[in-house]
């Protein structure tokens, strides 16, 4: 279940409180998130929704631990992420964090064999071990005849699934999709939101989403709108956000 | 686990065009700097081998070379009555030699070259084992018969099997041509000391230095005792291989330092050509490194990353640089050489170790032109890189 009232209990997977991040530009302090509060439970797929600046991709690398927040905290599987130090982020990302990308991020020089393996690399696994991960892995993202591609060789759909794969192969707490199918026709795109909704529902995944395409986030469990630093659930109104902002 | 060297190649392989500007620095700077310690090497490598471990040099006390020496006939008997001096059929081993210059024009240039023209004994090829007649035969003492070396021979005018050449105020016979082993002896002339001295109005009693065969290494320390404690003598002995070895620390000197200054300010531009290939191969490949750091891939393992790509290309050019100047090796140029102001001739020389060398500058060079990419590319904020299109 998805909360973003601040009322969640130590049970939930990602607990968000009190967010805040401020940006310096210009000399003038721009606050992009203010007071936010998030709880989702093991299992939830969430879509985030909201304007261009509204803080949405800020929010998704805050609880990817790929920026550091002004102030609040962010709670993942009992962690608290936002005091560890650069390097132990860095080591917490690699477990516990799948990224998928709007424009894939694929190493172009390497194979999608190559790629998908790029996170095993950061495991104890032995290289036969690391092999079976990666071909599951392309084989659930229905890509095991492409594994010796390399990305310029694959559609804009087909990597886009590599990039899944990636994000999936170390089996990760939770997946962070930022605008998965920005790039993509609608027809990959659907393919694209029938794999992830396969690997909520089939694998357990926890999915946290970044989209801009109403069609899109509907296939989510959960969509919140981000306005003006807060989230607030189903359709955004002036109303339900000064509500959020308040809570 | 550090990101996979296979990345780190085909990037290098995906970008040539900008590798090749920090590959073909390198290759040039490196090049530059064997083919100059090869030099160096090369003509110590001539003056060292013209010493054997066997052989006594004496000179007048205090002499720092051959030219500045002088030992009279009477000194030279006292010589070879020492002990330590090996004997051979015909008596001591022992060679009194006067040196001298004579002006002979390059083959190559037409020019005057000084070479040195050295009075030696007839038992010569019995103390200096390394020299052996390869053409024509050994002069014959008391007649105006000169042999040449085979450096000698090739490099200047008239020094040919059968000519005549004139030195002094007398004509004299070429009648064989001597193989030194690559020494300083195959760029002289060798004939009897009593005719070419007095050719050049010298006296027939003095000579410039005396070598001794050993009856063995160690009796040197017999023979300098013996002479430098009598009293009617003042010498000094040195073992003939130390004596040329130290000959050749001038020009060798000169010519490391020389070299070595260029290929230092051929190296500040080839690292800047580095420095601007892995800047720009950080600039490039921003979201790959971001893609890496989001991955879980530390700050050390990037600047590994690119410093060892940046090794890569350097030991590319370092290799490249290398090959190139491998041809040099073994061709033969000429130099003044400084301790007697005669012409040299000489050959590269490049051994493995200066090659190994040669890389290992080739890899410094690697190193000071990817470590400051390397970091800049473990710096960049993750966030941001992630975004870049």
């Amino acid at each position: 279940m998805v909360r973003v009232d601040g009322s969640g209990n130590s049970q939930s997977l990602i607990c968000v409180r009190g967010l805040n991040k401020t940006y310096s530009r210009g000399g003038e302090k721009i606050q992009v998130l203010q007071g936010l509060n998030l709880d989702v439970d093991k299992g939830d797929f969430v879509a985030f929704m909201g304007p261009s600046g509204s803080g949405k991709t800020t929010l998704l690398n805050l609880l990817g631990g790929l920026d550091v927040p002004s102030a609040g905290s962010i709670t993942v599987d009992g962690d608290e992420i936002t005091h560890m130090s650069g390097s132990k982020l860095t080591q917490w990302r690699a477990r516990h964090v799948g990224f998928i990308f709007q424009m894939y991020n694929l190493i172009p020089v390497l194979t999608a064999y190559q790629n998908v393996e790029l996170p095993l690399l950061l495991t104890k696994l032995s290289g036969s071990d690391r092999r079976k991960h990666v071909e599951t892995a392309l084989a659930v993202v229905g890509l095991g005849d492409r594994m010796h591609h390399y990305p310029r060789q694959l559609s804009g759909g087909q990597e886009q699934r590599v990039t899944i794969a990636r994000a999936i192969v170390s089996d990760p707490t939770f997946l962070l999709c930022d605008e998965p199918t920005g790039d993509l026709d609608r027809k990959s795109a659907d393919e694209i939101m029938a794999l992830i909704e396969e690997l909520v529902g089939k694998y357990g995944k926890t999915v946290l989403m970044v989209t801009h395409d109403p069609v899109v986030a509907a296939r989510a469990h959960t969509t919140l709108h981000l306005e003006k630093g807060v989230l607030v659930e189903g359709k955004a109104s002036r109303q339900s956000v000064l509500a959020g902002g308040a809570a | 686990m550090a990101i996979p060297i296979v990345y780190n190649l085909r990037s290098v392989r995906a970008r040539w065009t900008s590798a090749i500007v920090a590959v073909v620095g390198i290759a040039g700077t490196v090049g530059v700097f064997v083919a100059m310690l090869s030099l160096a090497n090369g003509f110590r490598a001539t003056l060292v081998s013209s010493g054997s471990p066997d052989n006594a040099l004496i000179v007048r006390g205090g002499a720092t070379s051959e030219m500045t020496s002088g030992v009279a006939l009477d000194a030279v008997k006292i010589i070879q009555d020492a002990p330590g001096i090996a004997r051979g059929p015909s008596g001591p081993l022992v060679t009194a030699e006067a040196v001298l210059m004579a002006p002979i024009p390059l083959r190559s240039t037409g020019t005057d070259a000084n070479v040195e023209v050295r009075g030696v004994s007839p038992n010569v090829l019995e103390i200096r084992k390394g020299v052996r007649i390869i053409e024509g035969r050994m002069f014959s003492p008391g007649l105006a018969e000169v042999v040449v070396g085979k450096n000698a021979n090739t490099t200047y005018s008239g020094l040919t099997l059968g000519n005549t050449i004139g030195l002094g105020t007398v004509q004299w016979k070429v009648v064989g041509v001597f193989d030194a082993g690559g020494s300083s002896f195959d760029s002289e002339v060798w004939g009897d000391p009593h005719l070419l001295t007095a050719a050049y109005n010298r006296p027939d009693t003095f000579f410039q230095s005396v070598t001794a065969h050993l009856t063995s290494r160690e009796s040197l320390t017999q023979l300098r005792e013996a002479l430098t404690s009598d009293p009617r003598l003042n010498v000094d002995v040195l073992r003939e291989i130390d004596y040329y070895a130290k000959q050749s620390t001038r020009m060798t000197t000169l010519i490391t330092r020389l070299g070595g200054f260029v290929a230092f300010v051929m190296a500040i531009g080839a690292v800047f050509g580095a420095l601007n290939t892995m800047y720009s191969a950080v600039a490039d490949r921003g979201k790959e490194i971001a893609t890496m750091r989001a991955l879980g891939f530390g700050g050390p393992s990037v600047v590994f990353s690119f410093l060892l790509e940046a090794l890569l290309i350097s030991f590319v050019g370092g290799l490249l640089g290398c090959l190139a100047v491998l041809r040099l090796n073994g061709i033969t140029t000429s130099t003044i050489n400084f301790q007697t102001f005669s012409n040299l001739a000489f050959a590269f020389r490049i051994t493995p170790g200066l090659l190994a060398e040669g890389i290992v500058f080739a890899l410094v060079m690697g190193v000071l032109g990817g470590l400051f990419p390397a970091v800049r590319a473990a710096g960049l904020p993750v966030a941001t890189a992630l975004r870049e299109l």
